[in-house]
């Protein structure tokens, strides 16, 4: 390679090495500002803001949702399987929502340590898979065939059965 | 190795080239996509939690692949042009700006789509929504940078240099989804693992995604050769062509 392109090559990887190496210690000093979510452990270890609108996320606690008879009010719990925290929202809910289900909710924590909820966001995984190998899945799991949650490996394990 | 490379540099044998790879890329597309679609939105089963809502993917989840691959295409068509001054690379990235942002934008909107019955929210700040964002106003950075500038070196270098400093933004929408808490889901294809979906799923998703690269190398190619003739519409060979196609 000529000199005068060795010398521009060394240029282009510079420009790229630097800005890459600014732009991560930015993200890496703005981590907490970029995450969406506060899990329910760090909030229970006071690492978001009090008295502050934030967004708690978490895995809804089975039979932990609570309708009220009169009104659109919903109890419910959140955990990361290390803590959780139980939160209460007006309104009506995304489809998604239902037990065991990912969720985001924006509030403030009132002093009884319950999250107000102004808005829920049912949040969803990677998994897809058809109605029939969920059933068939949660059949299983009922049984006690098989200890295994519905992941996609095992799916795909189901799916080649006849 | 070195002739073919710069064989590649010359105007004249892409627009060849290219012409005669045309047809074949231009109708694999439509094959594919014709296939990819009916398969995916007809054939597929429904998925447990969303319904038919999910089939939206077979749109999102091409468009945001070639959102990021033509840039990264871009990035490396910039460093030749910065370093080797092969004029045809300049060609390429006016030809490729307006098509990532086209694909940029068509990710966003039907992600915006789904997610306002998944999700029950058309936006969210989250880091992946957000970079992707961002990658859109660099693509309107860089095709308004190359109109801003008349002399065409001058703009092919600047339009270059900013798209070097953007391709950070790549690698970041790539790992958003693993570094941060974010209301997007982890990806569902990793070259390491099974996908997390049954092959009835993600085999018409394949052939969408390979429909829809066989499209933009099609766009690409003919918008490239259009270029190649606005820009050497002075030299010998093109004065030819067109008397060629004229006297026809």
């Amino acid at each position: 390679m000529k000199a005068h392109r060795k010398q521009r090559l060394f240029i282009v990887l510079f420009i790229v090495a630097g800005v890459s190496i600014a732009v991560s210690l930015a993200l890496f000093a703005l981590s907490e500002n970029i995450n969406l979510f506060y899990n329910p452990s760090q909030i229970a270890a006071g690492e978001a803001p009090q008295g502050q609108r934030i967004r708690a996320g978490g895995m809804v606690v089975d039979g932990s949702v609570k309708r009220d008879q009169q009104t659109l009010e919903v109890l419910f719990e959140i955990t990361d399987y290390q803590a959780s925290i139980p939160i209460s929202y007006t309104g009506i809910l995304p489809d998604l929502f239902r037990e065991g289900q990912g969720i985001v909710a924006l509030g403030r924590i009132n002093e009884q340590g319950v999250l107000i909820a102004e808005e829920v966001l049912a949040k969803h995984d990677e998994n897809y898979m058809p109605p029939e190998v969920a059933e068939a899945l949660q059949k299983a799991e009922a049984a006690g065939k098989a200890h295994f949650k519905p992941t996609a490996a095992d799916s795909a394990v189901v799916t080649q059965e006849p | 190795m070195k002739v073919w490379f710069y064989r590649l540099g010359s105007p004249k044998w892409f627009y060849d080239i290219a012409g005669r790879c045309l047809p074949w890329l231009a109708w694999s597309a439509l094959l594919l996509i014709a296939i990819g679609t009916v398969w995916g939105l007809v054939f597929a089963p429904a998925d447990y939690q969303q319904g038919n809502s999910f089939r939206i993917m077979y749109i999102h989840v091409p468009t945001a692949f070639l959102a990021q691959s033509c840039y990264l295409m871009m990035a490396v068509a910039a460093v030749i042009s910065l370093v080797w001054k092969m004029k045809l690379c300049d060609l390429v990235i006016v030809a490729a700006a307006p098509l990532g942002a086209a694909f940029t934008f068509l990710a966003l909107f039907t992600g915006a789509v789904w997610g306002k019955p998944t999700w029950g929210t058309w936006w969210v700040w989250d880091a992946r929504l957000t970079a992707m964002l961002i990658l859109l106003f660099l693509y309107f950075g860089v095709i308004a940078l190359q109109h801003a500038i008349q002399d065409k070196v001058a703009s092919a270098r600047a339009t270059a240099v900013l798209i070097l400093v953007g391709v950070v933004n790549i690698p970041i929408i790539k790992y958003s989804v693993e570094w941060w808490n974010t209301l997007h889901q982890p990806p569902s294809f990793k070259l390491t693992e099974k996908p997390a979906m049954p092959s009835e799923m993600w085999l018409p998703l394949l052939v969408m995604v390979l429909g829809f690269y066989c499209f933009f190398a099609a766009v690409l190619f003919m918008r490239t050769r259009n270029e190649i003739l606005d820009r050497e519409r002075r030299t010998k060979w093109v004065r030819e062509l067109v008397q060629k196609v004229s006297s026809r």
